[in-house]
């Protein structure tokens, strides 16, 4: 176990290509689905903590079960609508990903990163003072910056429900490994290389990708920790 | 044009089926201080919301310079905007004091107000604490803050709602020197909503008594406070129980 400890530590330090082809690949797909979750959660997050409509309850209600959707299920669920019978599959367009590519990978991870980018950003806009809405109409304000200004008062739990969504697929083994195949030089991410280099053995490797993912889940922690210190301090 | 900057023509403001406020006429003069008084519960924050088009009349129509605001037609944005309120619990941004009271200016974009700003923080004896976070400040300055937010708007009218509840006796006296100057020097029209008898009788010139969301008397201040016609604004005037 030692002798692949310090391989490991080896193979981080000499920056070993296959090593970082994996990581840039994760990097890569859980950016973009980050980024894709962001673009969505955030307006439906505010729309929902601010307005008041018939059905609010059970949106948010949907919201709420998709934070906690198992990612296997949300595999299962992308490799149905995506595989060539499935309802998206068969249309053939070619803005629909097909299945075993990166682009695949990212929809999965979008699915369940965009519930708690939208849920925690919900929670983060409805714990601004009430009264906060009332006095920015007062002084003016459009309903756009009203929204906006809502938002910026509660931007440490928005960064905080991002980085939440990031921890919750960066380290998302089941959906990605559904979706993408786990191929190598095209969808093999850290958490599906793990499981492979795991069952042939090559601990080495497999506790490298270990290593950064527990680094890279440990960055994510800290900041939210300080952000969520630098509002506690208050 | 109208003497009066405000006109209220039956005016209802229902909630859940409870009629709030009803306001058969009301005209509010230009350049003038009006008191609105009365207890909790009488509509007096209900009336600001609609003379501030927070919220429209459920029905009745409320004159505003020459524009007209009622269930189905808003007040346009930049009418809207001549009007502020200071509310009595200032609800501050979390950032500096310089950034809130730049924020009304930031919102109709006004990026170069820079020595205005600077002027209002000296009147409201704030310009030591304009890099302070605004959320560290005690309750008086705190209201001054949000004072002066509203002064660097220039507004036509400004709206006080219980502006000095649970200050100490000095940050009254500052904020009704403010006051009486903004509407001495700029002809500001004020509308001072308080169930502090003694402070509209120190700053109004016309006052009211808004009793279970109906006004009971309308008159110039001296008769308001001294000869008043109804009876349930002798009583309040005299501080009794009316309600």
């Amino acid at each position: 176990m030692w002798q692949s400890l310090v391989r490991a530590i080896y193979l981080i330090l000499t920056r070993d290509a296959a090593l970082m082809e994996i990581v840039a690949l994760s990097l890569r797909v859980t950016g973009t689905a980050l980024l894709c979750s962001t673009i969505l959660g955030i307006p439906l997050g505010v729309f929902l903590g601010l307005k008041r409509f018939i059905g609010r309850r059970m949106v948010i209600a949907l919201m709420y079960t998709g934070m906690g959707f198992p990612p296997v299920v949300v595999g299962l669920f992308v490799y149905m609508l995506l595989s060539r019978s499935g309802p998206l599959g068969r249309l053939g367009w070619p803005i629909i990903p097909s299945l075993f590519t990166p682009a695949a990978m990212v929809v999965a991870q979008t699915i369940i990163a965009f519930p708690m980018v939208a849920g925690f950003t919900m929670a983060a806009v409805m714990s601004v003072d009430p009264g906060l809405r009332q006095q920015v109409q007062a002084l003016g304000a459009t309903p756009w910056q009203t929204a906006l200004t809502i938002l910026l008062e509660a931007r440490i739990g928005v960064i905080t429900s991002i980085i939440a969504g990031f921890g919750s697929i960066i380290s998302e083994v089941g959906a990605v490994m559904m979706v993408g195949g786990n191929i190598e030089h095209s969808t093999r991410v850290l958490t599906t290389a793990i499981v492979l280099e795991t069952s042939k053995g090559d601990f080495s490797l497999a506790m490298a990708l270990g290593l950064i993912l527990l680094g890279l889940a440990f960055v994510t922690n800290l900041s939210m920790l300080r952000l969520q210190g630098r509002a506690l301090d208050r | 044009m109208s003497e009066f900057i405000y006109l209220l023509r039956n005016v209802t403001k229902v909630y859940d089926g409870r009629c709030v406020l009803r306001v058969d006429y009301l005209g509010i003069r230009q350049g003038e201080i009006f008191a609105v008084v009365g207890p909790s519960g009488a509509g007096k924050s209900t009336l600001l919301r609609l003379l501030n088009f927070l919220e429209p009349p459920t029905t009745g129509h409320i004159r505003f310079l020459d524009a007209e605001f009622n269930p189905v037609q808003p007040m346009p944005l930049e009418l809207r905007r001549r009007v502020t309120t200071v509310f009595q619990r200032p609800v501050l941004l979390d950032r500096s004091v310089w950034a809130n009271v730049t924020y009304g200016l930031w919102l109709r974009g006004q990026r170069d107000s820079d020595a205005l700003v600077q002027a209002v923080l000296d009147q409201v004896g704030l310009a030591a604490l304009a890099h302070q976070r605004a959320r560290t400040l005690s309750g008086g300055e705190a209201q001054r803050v949000a004072l002066a937010r509203a002064m660097v708007l220039q507004p036509d009218v400004l709206l006080l709602d219980e502006p000095t509840a649970n200050l100490d006796p000095y940050n009254v006296g500052l904020i009704e020197d403010i006051v009486r100057a903004l509407n001495r020097d700029h002809g500001v029209t004020v509308v001072l909503v308080t169930h502090n008898v003694f402070q509209a009788r120190r700053l109004a010139h016309r006052a009211a008594l808004l009793l279970g969301g109906e006004l009971i008397e309308v008159a110039e201040a001296e008769v308001f406070f001294q000869s008043p016609r109804d009876p349930r604004t002798k009583a309040f005037v005299r501080g009794e129980m009316v309600y």
